[in-house]
């Protein structure tokens, strides 16, 4: 694999990380994460939109002119994400039903629109699926590490495995709306503390 | 559901941003100053109301008259990006100074999750129409609420930034803040139940 392909396909995990360097997609990202298991559902549905409408508008991106070129890929974006709704409603209903109303705003997550612009709409099918799935993953990881972060907190389990036992209190907080936006606090200034201490 | 009860769950007690996280972004981008925030949250208000309008008569004239009802978060983001644009236009024409007030926010306002994420869910609590235009009234009223809110805090944060430390600076302290004013809000749950 060439020098830039690696390189797109890092960039989003670590160095632009969508959710705690560029700080796209807050509404999936605070909204869902109270368990490691809707972080990871929400992650991988958002990786799959991401990978197949990077590809489709890399191969279409000579048919659009560029005066029209964003409601362009918003109608695609749309179609694509009004597919995964309907699938997951088909084969992972309880998934559907927990993830709810941020299923359909896939459509308005900022990272894919974001990605299309900014990559997609300039680069060979390839890369684009590269710097897909690098988005995605980096995307996913964030949500993962917040909805561990909350669910290990908030309700003392992890993907339903509860290691507090009966009498042990979880601080109930995590998993409510103020948790979502102290967590999230909480992990970006270690990223700060740490990327401080490396400089 | 009573217009009353609609109007207090939707601002105090399921704020779309405080207990939803709908429409995060602005609330975290354009909340550094009181008026900024007053402008988006007004240009909110105006898109949210007709959008309820425009989104309820497409979906029960349009789509389920032909069975498309798995279209709706197609049309619903053409008709709101459409509709963001034609009042846009209109306002530019007749209103000038209510477009110069309106400025910038209105072209954002196509990317504000909290537009769809509302018409989704009126049409999913099968609203009738008068209750879908209070619905989206009231959600952008929250809003508005919640975003200048958070603009007051910040102003008053950024007067005495020198005091926070390093790591804390930035992304982090908003966060912080938006925590804090998500939990007063806590305070009203269990209303209207």
């Amino acid at each position: 694999m060439s020098s830039t392909s690696f390189s797109n396909l890092t960039r989003g995990i670590v160095r632009e990380n969508p959710v705690f360097v560029m700080m796209l997609g807050m509404c999936p990202t605070l909204g869902v994460t109270t368990s490691l298991e809707n972080a990871l559902g929400m992650g991988t549905a958002t990786a799959f939109t991401l990978i197949l409408s990077n590809s489709v508008i890399s191969l279409v991106k000579n048919l659009i002119p560029s005066m029209v070129r964003i409601p362009c890929y918003i109608v695609l974006i749309a179609t694509i994400v009004s597919i995964i709704d309907m699938l997951m409603a088909a084969r992972l209903p309880a998934l559907h039903e927990t993830l709810g109303i941020y299923i359909p705003l896939i459509v308005v997550n900022c990272i894919i629109l974001g990605r299309a612009e900014a990559f997609a709409s300039k680069n060979n099918l390839f890369q684009s699926v590269l710097d897909a799935l690098g988005m995605g993953i980096g995307f996913t990881l964030a949500l993962a590490l917040l909805g561990s972060v909350r669910e290990i907190i908030g309700a003392g389990s992890l993907l339903g495995y509860n290691f507090i036992g009966e009498e042990g209190t979880p601080v109930l907080l995590f998993i409510m709306p103020p948790g979502a936006f102290l967590a999230l606090a909480g992990l970006i200034m270690l990223f700060n503390r740490l990327r401080g201490a490396n400089k | 559901m009573s217009i009353t009860m609609i109007f207090i769950t939707a601002i105090f007690v399921n704020n779309i941003v405080l207990s939803q996280f709908l429409g995060i972004c602005p609330f975290l981008g354009v909340s550094k100053k009181i008026s900024t925030a007053l402008g988006m949250g007004l240009a909110v208000m105006f898109v949210m109301t007709i959008s309820s309008i425009a989104t309820y008569l497409i979906y029960y004239r349009l789509l389920v008259p032909y069975h498309l009802e798995f279209m709706n978060t197609v049309v619903f983001i053409l008709v709101i990006a459409a509709l963001v644009q034609m009042v846009e236009i209109i306002l530019k024409k007749t209103s000038p100074a209510l477009y110069q007030a309106l400025g910038i926010y209105l072209p954002l306002i196509t990317t504000n999750c909290t537009v769809l994420g509302v018409a989704i869910l009126a049409v999913q609590k099968g609203f009738s129409l008068s209750l879908s235009v209070c619905f989206g009234l009231a959600n952008a009223a929250g809003f508005t609420l919640a975003i200048i809110l958070m603009a007051g805090l910040r102003e008053r944060i950024a007067q005495n930034a020198d005091a926070l430390p390093a790591s804390v600076r930035g992304a982090p302290i908003v966060l912080i803040t938006a925590a804090l004013l998500s939990m007063a809000f806590m305070g009203f749950s269990g209303i209207g139940n």
